[in-house]
């Protein structure tokens, strides 16, 4: 087995991807989104519940399906997305974004994605950066709802 | 051993080499294929996903090249040598792939792949249903209340095109469902067909089960009521031996990319009386005798149907590979890809949490095999395999209702081809035991 699969498949994700964090619906949501990636069927609804009167994010659920690199993104997007503002999450997200289209090059800021940075051994997988973007795409959409 | 391999091994060496492919024939063939010397991830390349585009040999490479550095120039237009060469080469191309399909060549119209000549029979009868082509192709014309049927399994190539000829005729779309092994049987079949059907498509050969259509049966009970039969011969055009007229379906489509050939090639076959009678898709030049500014003549089929500069090189290379699929032999072909696939399945049939969609095993079924590994999406089954050199398709390949019906969004799909050997097949094996362990759900 070649090295770079472990590089893609680092035990966090496998973790992850069986451990779901924010897995399930909430009972009240102030936005949704649903994204699907056309060319493999992967599917993700994801939640997301404001602090009342603020712009900062309760909670986040999510459901669907997908490869275990979807799933785990998720899961880790779920952990990190709590408890920041709308600002916050969008500079986190384009920072991601960047890390997903590195190819693997550069320093990722692991501060702003704490565990997220696991994925930059999936950016240097072309075929796999969608997996990854799936929910974090679908966050987007929902803060562009409550903006 | 199991009694079912010892069966197989035992029928293996029954056969004789004019019967199928020895793995020396194999070994002599693949010195042909460049690309199967390929290195992936620091293995020698399996290649299984030949079900979604096969390689080329070098005969197919050369003559493609060979055309191109000596004969290159538009066809059916110019008078220059070079114009002549080129009409000269592509017709030739068009008479030996009607010859490799049971056809007469004006019965063969070039398009850019199996898609494209799809759509035109869907929208040249969508055409008709608006009244162009005049009275020959009245016959043709859908109105509210007609059908058309295709099945639960088809590719969406094979499904999309006539939702949109339904959607502008007002004519109905049904389709013969399938069993929870994703087939269906003639007695399905008839069950769909009516008098109001019009039209009847679907695949030769499943592109996710290997499912090998009863054609004869289809034809004979869509021709006594009264409807026409589209046949999508993309898996069976390149592995199999294949007379259209004989099977009497009314329209075949297959790709030349498929079939050793290169890609922006594909045919449509259409009885000769019913492609003079159908209305063309695509309009322009080439395709006309005589225009005025109100309007213009059309030429006889196949010409057509081909507006616009062709791809001549392409067509010519997918005549070099028809020939060489014929020095093979289609039989010893089929032959040797129902021994891999039987292969694979008691492969498969070993390993814990693996679901084989399809026909189970015994039954007739072409060179692929589609399946599902439980607690790991299909996707990470391919990059497991892919990190081994083994090439194979994940995904819902282009069948999304059939994968919905079956419970799955996606499955993993290894597809052999005449270059294919044993050893791939075993390697492809040993990988696949290996994937759930891997990901931790064994």
């Amino acid at each position: 087995m070649s090295d770079a699969l472990a590089g893609l498949y680092q035990q966090v994700i496998l973790d992850h991807s069986k451990q779901r964090t924010g897995f399930g619906e909430l009972e009240h949501a102030d936005a949704q989104r649903f994204e699907r990636n056309p060319t493999c069927g992967d599917e993700i609804t994801l939640q997301i519940d404001m602090e009342p009167g603020t712009d900062r994010i309760a909670s986040l659920a999510w459901h669907g399906s997908g490869c275990s690199i979807s799933q785990a993104s998720a899961s880790v997007l779920a952990g990190l997305a709590p408890g920041l503002t709308t600002v916050e999450l969008h500079t986190t997200i384009d920072e991601f974004r960047t890390m997903m289209r590195s190819r693997g090059v550069g320093e990722p800021d692991e501060d702003l994605l704490g565990d997220a940075v696991v994925f930059q051994g999936v950016s240097k997988y072309v075929m796999r950066v969608k997996c990854a973007m799936l929910s974090w795409v679908a966050l987007e959409g929902c803060l562009a709802d409550v903006a | 051993m199991s009694p079912v391999a010892t069966d197989i091994s035992a029928r293996t060496t029954a056969r004789t080499s004019a019967e199928t492919l020895s793995e020396e024939d194999v070994a002599l063939l693949r010195q042909d294929f460049p690309a199967l010397a390929e290195i992936v991830n620091g293995e020698p390349l399996a290649y299984l996903d030949s079900g979604a585009t096969a390689q080329r040999p070098r005969q197919v490479l050369g003559a493609e090249r060979d055309f191109l550095i000596h004969s290159n120039a538009a066809v059916h237009r110019g008078a220059h040598t070079l114009a002549g060469l080129a009409t000269e080469a592509y017709e030739d191309a068009r008479a030996t792939v009607a010859d490799f399909v049971g056809a007469q060549a004006d019965e063969i119209v070039w398009t850019s792949n199996a898609t494209d000549a799809l759509n035109l029979v869907a929208y040249g009868i969508a055409n008709a249903s608006h009244g162009r082509g005049g009275e020959p192709a009245r016959r043709f014309a859908l109105v509210a209340g007609d059908e058309i049927v295709v099945t639960e399994a088809e590719h969406h190539a094979n499904l999309v095109p006539w939702q949109e000829l339904a959607a502008v005729t007002g004519a109905t779309l049904r389709y013969i469902p399938v069993d929870d092994n994703g087939v269906w049987d003639a007695a399905a079949a008839a069950s769909v067909i009516t008098s109001r059907t019009r039209v009847v498509a679907f695949a030769h050969v499943s592109n996710v089960t290997g499912f090998v259509a009863p054609v004869a049966e289809v034809v004979a009970v869509a021709h006594a009521n009264g409807a026409l039969v589209v046949l999508d011969a993309c898996q069976s055009a390149p592995h199999r031996s294949l007379n259209l007229a004989e099977l009497d379906v009314d329209f075949a489509a297959f790709s030349g990319h498929k079939m050793l050939g290169p890609t922006g090639i594909g045919v449509l076959y259409g009885r000769a009386e019913l492609l003079n009678a159908l209305p063309p898709f695509r309009t322009g030049g080439s395709m006309i005798t005589t225009v005025t500014m109100e309007g213009a003549d059309y030429l006889p089929a196949p010409q057509r149907f081909e507006a616009g500069t062709q791809p001549v090189s392409q067509a010519v290379a997918l005549a070099e590979a028809v020939r060489y699929l014929q020095r093979v032999g289609l039989d010893r072909i089929e032959a040797r890809e129902e021994e891999l696939a039987e292969r694979m399945l008691m492969g498969l049939a070993g390993i814990d949490g693996i679901r084989v969609v399809g026909q189970p095993l015994g039954s007739p079924r072409a060179g692929l095999v589609s399946f599902d590994v439980a607690g790991v999406h299909a996707h990470d089954v391919g990059q497991f395999l892919d990190a081994q050199g083994i090439a194979v398709r994940v995904g819902h390949h282009c069948a999304q209702p059939l994968h919905r019906r079956l419970g799955l969004t996606a499955t993993t799909r290894a597809s052999a081809y005449l270059y294919t050997t044993t050893g791939e097949v075993d390697r492809f094996i040993a990988a696949v035991a290996g994937v759930r362990p891997y990901f931790g759900v064994a």
